[in-house]
């Protein structure tokens, strides 16, 4: 039943011996692997470009107490769904776009700023997305410790 | 020649929604197009967190009128493969039966905005017509015409008796018929294809490289469809076609949203003829066990992703929506560059962006007296009845198509 899913993970932990391990089938038509941060962009572009992960589907960004864990959502045309993760301590919170491979993650990496404080190296400095113009700096409302009455209403 | 800048939305009458354009215009042609959104944004995955399961299923229904079931849908098949729930069979068809027919208004809804936006009304007041046959249908399944409010966790609320299976199938052939009116419409309808031919083109190479969905993706060639890639529900046992067209423009977007209205009917077919008898729910913990899931659902306007990390309480630790629209607004900028300032609308409506129709109740409030009263469905159909008659058009003597005057 997932002979595709684990000849996937074969194909990619030959090409990055480091991933041994960290690749985990956690269903059909769904494989979860941990990048470390110096890698990523390689394996995201060899996902996309020789493993066929052609669509970005979503990029889901997690507060997880000292660091922020983001999940890149892959998938191909087999409805095989690729979760990458990538942690990177809340510290020093940057991150690099992905805009180089997937040229529609825009929206999503704007909203990694906005929403989570993320630092995407590589992106062009725009206005607010999905927040106003006029909200606060240093005010990011999916961290955990923010509470909506941060901001007031004027 | 001069360059000027019109900045539409995101209050303004072309538009549905708050969405801002940002057209810049060489002549009559957009030689660029930005776009800005996020005015809708209400936090609703923040909200989330702090909420049960049970309330958040509700708030989820309530990101889009229009999708309201695929949201809800999406968000809950996510919990129950944390939970571990697998839903007996018959709610699972009954989840699908009420996501097809979602996808049959939503698609007719579409086709009505698509021809007011090209002028051309008389599809729009046939396609929003025969629309309320499957409104109708939908209320008497669930009570509403938009959240339904037939999910719960580990099963489905609402059971179909034989009666109400008789009557969708009757729905069923009206619609298929009107809607093989509209296929023809648009295959052989002259001034509707020369109106679309080559307007807001976006081809297969571009739709891959920025990420489109849907009915966008499949006018372009590109064969994704969830319910085939990554079946949920019942799609596993159903038997369809993913439909795909190769004009790449809107006239493709036209083609193939009324096509899949006929391959939704075939599913439906199929639902409500071996739907398997059984129980409708199995018992969902109120705490969910720590763990995390993200699941894909095939949403009238195009795949709609969903991410739930739980953390072992009864509120989720993280809910992530990726609602179809966003996919494809990024690829509106490229659709209209290049076109006429004309095309705007038509293209921007092409993609399918989403706006509520909940309205069903009107409170009329008397404002000498203050008396206020509520004037339900009925009530409102027929008082416009009665103004129609009192301009002298008698309703009752239009032919209609469906046959009967309620």
């Amino acid at each position: 039943m997932i002979d595709m899913e684990e000849s996937l993970v074969k194909e990619l932990t030959k090409k990055f011996v480091f991933l041994e391990g960290k690749c985990i089938i956690t269903r059909e038509r769904r494989i979860s692997v941990e990048a470390p941060k110096k890698a990523f962009l390689d394996i995201i572009g060899y996902a996309a470009s020789k493993l066929k992960f052609e669509q970005l589907c979503a990029i889901t960004g997690l507060d997880a107490g000292e660091n922020l864990e983001f999940i890149y959502h892959l998938a191909n045309r087999e409805g095989i769904m690729l979760n990458l993760k990538l942690t990177v301590s809340k510290a020093n919170p940057e991150i690099n776009t992905v805009t180089a491979v997937y040229n529609g993650a825009i929206f999503y990496e704007r909203e990694l700023e906005d929403l989570l404080g993320a630092k995407v190296a590589g992106l062009p400095r725009e206005k607010h997305y999905p927040l106003p113009e006029n909200w606060p700096e240093g005010q990011y409302p999916l961290r955990k410790d923010w509470k909506p009455d941060a901001v007031q209403q004027k | 020649m001069g360059k000027i800048l019109i900045p539409i939305g995101p209050q303004h009458p072309a538009l549905k929604e708050p969405e801002s354009f940002n057209i810049l215009l060489e002549g009559e042609r957009v030689a660029a197009a930005n776009v800005t959104i996020g005015y809708n944004h209400r936090g609703i995955e923040k909200a989330c967190e702090s909420r049960t399961y049970i309330q958040d299923m509700y708030l989820i229904e309530r990101i889009c009128g229009i999708c309201s079931h695929s949201h809800s849908t999406c968000f809950i098949q996510t919990v129950e493969e944390i939970a571990g729930l697998s839903i007996p069979k018959r709610a699972s068809f009954i989840r699908t039966l009420i996501g097809e027919l979602e996808r049959v208004h939503s698609h007719l809804l579409w086709l009505g905005v698509a021809g007011h936006e090209i002028g051309f009304d008389t599809l729009f007041m046939y396609s929003w017509r025969d629309r309320e046959f499957v409104m109708d249908i939908l209320a008497m399944l669930t009570g509403n015409r938009v959240n339904y409010s037939v999910n719960t966790i580990g099963g489905v609320r609402r059971d179909i008796s034989a009666d109400q299976i008789q009557e969708v199938l009757k729905a069923v052939d009206i619609l298929e018929n009107r809607t093989e009116y509209y296929i023809q419409v648009a295959y052989e309808e002259t001034t509707l294809i020369s109106r679309l031919a080559g307007v807001g083109r976006l081809p297969e190479d571009v739709v891959m490289r920025l990420g489109a969905t849907g009915p966008v993706a499949r006018a372009a060639g590109v064969k994704k469809d969830v319910r085939r890639d990554d079946p949920y529900a019942a799609y596993a046992d159903m038997e369809f076609n993913v439909i795909t067209d190769d004009h790449a423009d809107v006239l493709g977007r036209t083609i193939v949203r009324v096509k899949e209205l006929m391959e939704s009917y075939k599913i439906i077919r199929q639902l409500l003829n071996s739907i398997p008898d059984g129980p409708l729910i199995v018992k969902a913990p109120r705490k969910i066990p720590a763990g995390e899931a993200v699941t894909r659902y095939e949403a009238p306007r195009g795949e709609d992703v969903h991410y739930v990390k739980s953390n072992g309480t009864d509120m989720p630790e993280r809910v992530k929506v990726r609602a179809p629209t966003l996919a494809n607004l990024a690829a509106i900028s490229y659709m209209l560059e290049g076109g006429y300032l004309a095309d705007v609308p038509i293209v921007i409506a092409a993609i399918d962006p989403c706006f509520s129709c909940t309205d069903r109740m009107i409170k009329v409030s008397n404002m000498n007296s203050g008396e206020e009263s509520i004037l339900d469905w009925n009530g409102l159909r027929d008082y416009s009845i009665k103004w129609y008659r009192e301009q002298g058009i008698e309703l009752n003597n239009i032919k209609t198509f469906r046959g009967e005057v309620r």
